[in-house]
């Protein structure tokens, strides 16, 4: 990385980084999901490992699996949020490698939120 | 290249094919020729849904219904009914297909709905370990105002007028504190973010450091530049490993871009922080005790004045400021001391995160503004107590801090209303009680732990916090008097006024805010050897209800020590010397026949 050497520079950083993240949310689907510690203590990396296999087994190479840190719904972690390029953030709860091929089949390849798990919504961001 | 008005899609995975989609397909594919819309209607065979156990699956798009379960001899009315008259068959419906805003958004949500978040704003919403996420969310624009546009002094007046106050406990006024430090002369000063985090239930400053871990540098190198310091330290303890790889990670990327190092930005500013992993004892979060252990000694706290401001690390002036109070102050330089001060009370500006924990419903961290009322935070964001449990108390401020009846549920939290109120902030645990918490029990239990951590080197804290813990002890057990009430308040009041550091003048404050709010219970433990709430095992025993006991002898099994005795179908007796009030019998019991007395 180049070092920045004033706030010119930085203001571009800036805005070539948000473009970066507007583009990848309109053409990029994502999985978010929350690694602070008590997502990690609830199992939160065997859920990623179970999303990397089901997208490969699915062929779905349109989904970025992204982390995030604790967003204060601690005791319903594992949290992780789907987002369907250019759609609001959906958390769902209290997720277990189980529910993986749920959630991507419904919510990635479907469209359809799997409303069970449901946590709660955020606005496109 | 032909057009379909619609798609069928039946899922051909391995789970549907055994459960007969190729069947399926076929029937579709049939009733499809006979409404002679096989040209409009174009069926796709799909990849597993994931859904096997409620297959075979069909969707139809446009609309996106998914049915399931659905037979040969469902698909003609599919067929008929949706593709043909546009009317879905719900009853095949997996569940109704909700149409996605009745999904409760964040902003709707109990937890959510009265948060206000500044501290928390990237929390959960970027990757931590992404400047560049950091950057696109206006991260180091802060920084980069300051460095271009404002004076030292200038950044402690803005600071001065958000009315920002110190996060760690105390609620100290920032700007004067860095006053203070600006104004010492010499040539070198530190800055110290306090990230020791000790009180137990309290995980704030963790999961900002490990979500938001640039704000926390961001705000340092602004405080550092406002007093003068060109050096750092985090001081974090050595159980957050996760905190400190992702703070070590976001210096490093700091340092890349040049947020960080020599020469910021270009500015001739210069800032170093390192990293100092802390044992994990509750008393160096102290502040003269935290430096004491940057410098390798043993971390034991040291009279002041001198205070850190102007004799602190190395000797040098040092500020020493708390996790999310260095989190606020980028927001407050990129947004400006009025917006952040159009939030809270008028001594009391911004918000607070908390831990809400103990018989609450919702629990977890919450960001509300200061000002909101104990209900709001335990009725509409906890969303109260467990179904047909009363609330009793919440206790505020980890072991400074003290219990609040229901009488103050209306009490604003804010620094001057909580310690008025006889608690404090404190790093801002909340932890709510119902009835079945002793109040003694919840005294002894913060007591017992400063009692622990005591650095044992003034008398008062290390003695006078034994004799508090004795005297509890004793109540608890049915053998206090009423005289050694007036004796704890006496030696508590003695202790706040005599220890040498804030958790010994601190540490009675569980005892005399019970005492304050819950005499009573103190009372009916000493006169009527009672524990109301039926937490002190000496004054409690289970009796079985002679007229209720069936004689089934279910609970002899569920007793560890064979204290229960009787024939089969007559009622059976319980052995009170044997019985160690385990309550397995309690449990066991299919007739509620033991009784807790
Ligand atoms: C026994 C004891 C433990 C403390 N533990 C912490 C702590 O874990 N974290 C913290 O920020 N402040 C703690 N403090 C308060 C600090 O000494 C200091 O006041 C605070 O870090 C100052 O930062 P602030 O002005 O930003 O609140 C503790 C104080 C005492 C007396
Ligand atoms: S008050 Fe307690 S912790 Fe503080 S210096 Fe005295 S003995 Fe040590
Ligand atoms: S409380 Fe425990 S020890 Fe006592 S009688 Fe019941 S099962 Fe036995
Ligand atoms: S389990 Fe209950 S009903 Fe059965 S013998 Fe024991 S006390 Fe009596
Ligand atoms: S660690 Fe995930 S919500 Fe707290
Ligand atoms: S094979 Fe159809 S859902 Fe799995």
């Amino acid at each position: 990385m180049k070092k920045l050497t004033n706030k010119d520079e930085l203001q571009a950083l800036r805005q070539q980084a948000q473009q970066e993240i507007a583009e990848r949310n309109q053409n990029k689907n994502r999985i978010i999901v929350g690694m602070g510690t008590c997502g990690i203590a609830a199992g939160a990396q065997d859920v990623v490992n179970e999303i990397l296999k089901e997208l490969q087994r699915r062929h779905i190479t349109n989904v970025e699996v992204v982390r995030t840190g604790c967003i204060g719904m601690c005791e319903r972690e594992v949290l992780i949020d789907v987002v369907r390029a250019g759609e609001d953030r959906v958390t769902y709860g209290q997720v277990v490698p189980r529910d993986i091929p749920r959630i991507i089949g419904e919510h990635i390849v479907n469209g359809r939120i799997v409303e069970d798990m449901v946590v709660g919504r955020l606005t496109a961001v | 290249m032909t057009f379909y008005r619609g798609h069928l899609l039946v899922c051909g995975g391995e789970g549907c094919t055994s459960s007969g989609c190729n069947e399926v397909h076929g029937a579709f594919r049939e009733a499809m020729r006979k409404k002679k819309i096989e040209d409009e209607i174009k069926i796709v065979q799909t990849g597993c849904h994931g859904y096997c156990e409620k297959g075979p699956l069909v969707v139809v798009y446009p609309e996106g219904v998914m049915y399931n379960r659905v037979g040969v001899k469902d698909a003609s009315e599919i067929v008929n009914e949706h593709l043909v008259k546009g009317k879905p068959v719900t009853r095949l419906f997996l569940t109704d297909p909700i149409s996605v805003d009745q999904v409760p958004k964040y902003e709707e949500l109990d937890l959510f709905r009265k948060q206000h978040r500044i501290a928390l704003r990237n929390c959960g919403m970027m990757d931590p370990d992404s400047v560049n996420e950091y950057i696109a969310r206006g991260g180091y624009s802060g920084l980069a105002k300051m460095l271009d546009t404002m004076q030292p002094a200038e950044v402690v007046n803005e600071i001065k007028e958000s009315g920002l106050r110190g996060r760690g406990g105390g609620g100290f006024p920032t700007a004067t504190k860095w006053e203070f430090c600006s104004k010492a002369k010499s040539n070198k000063k530190y800055i110290i973010c306090n990230a020791d985090e000790g009180d137990p239930g309290a995980f704030m400053d963790r999961s900002l450091l490990e979500g938001d871990p640039h704000s926390v540098l961001e705000g340092m190198i602004i405080a550092g530049y406002a007093i003068g310091a060109d050096e750092g330290y985090l001081y974090i303890r050595a159980e957050y490993p996760l905190a400190i790889k992702r703070i070590r990670n976001a210096i490093n990327q700091a340092k890349e871009l040049g947020l960080l190092g020599e020469n910021i930005l270009g500015s001739g500013f210069n800032m170093e922080l390192k990293i100092k992993e802390g044992a994990g004892a509750f008393v160096c979060g102290e502040e003269t005790a935290l430096i004491a252990s940057i410098e390798g000694e043993r971390g034991v706290p040291r009279s002041r004045p001198p205070f850190p401001a102007i004799k602190g690390l190395f000797g040098k002036p040092t500020i020493i400021n708390n996790v999310e109070t260095l989190a606020n102050i980028p927001y407050i330089i990129d947004q400006g001391a009025q917006t952040f001060a159009s939030v809270g009370t008028d001594k009391s500006k911004g918000t607070k995160v908390f831990a809400l924990t103990g018989k609450v419903k919702n629990s977890g961290l919450v960001e509300v503004p200061m000002g909101i009322s104990v209900r709001e935070i335990v009725y509409e964001i906890g969303g109260g107590t467990f179904e047909g449990k009363k609330f009793k108390a919440v206790q505020t401020g980890g072991p400074s801090g003290g219990c609040l009846p229901e009488s103050k549920l209306d009490l604003p939290i804010d620094y001057d209303s909580l310690a008025s109120a006889g608690t404090i902030m404190g790093s801002g645990g909340l932890v709510v009680m119902d009835e079945d918490s002793c109040m003694i029990d919840v005294a002894k239990y913060f007591l017992t732990f400063t009692r622990k951590e005591s650095c044992g080197k003034c008398t008062p804290c290390r003695e006078g916090t034994m004799r508090l813990l004795e005297m509890l002890e004793k109540i608890t057990a049915g053998e206090g008097e009423m005289a050694d009430l007036d004796r704890l308040e006496r030696l508590a009041k003695t202790i706040k006024t005599s220890a040498l550091c804030g958790l010994g003048q601190t540490a009675p404050n569980p005892i005399l805010s019970t005492l304050q709010y819950f005499r009573k219970e103190y009372e009916t433990h000493i006169k009527d050897k009672k524990c109301p709430a039926g937490v002190c095992q000496a004054l409690f025993f289970y009796r079985i209800d002679d007229h209720i006991c069936v004689g089934c002898g279910v609970c002899i099994k569920a007793c560890p020590t064979d204290a229960i005795e009787g024939e089969r179908k007559q009622a059976h007796h319980l052995d009170m010397e044997k019985c160690i009030k385990c309550g397995g019998c309690v449990d066991a019991c299919p007739f509620h026949a033991v009784i807790k007395e």
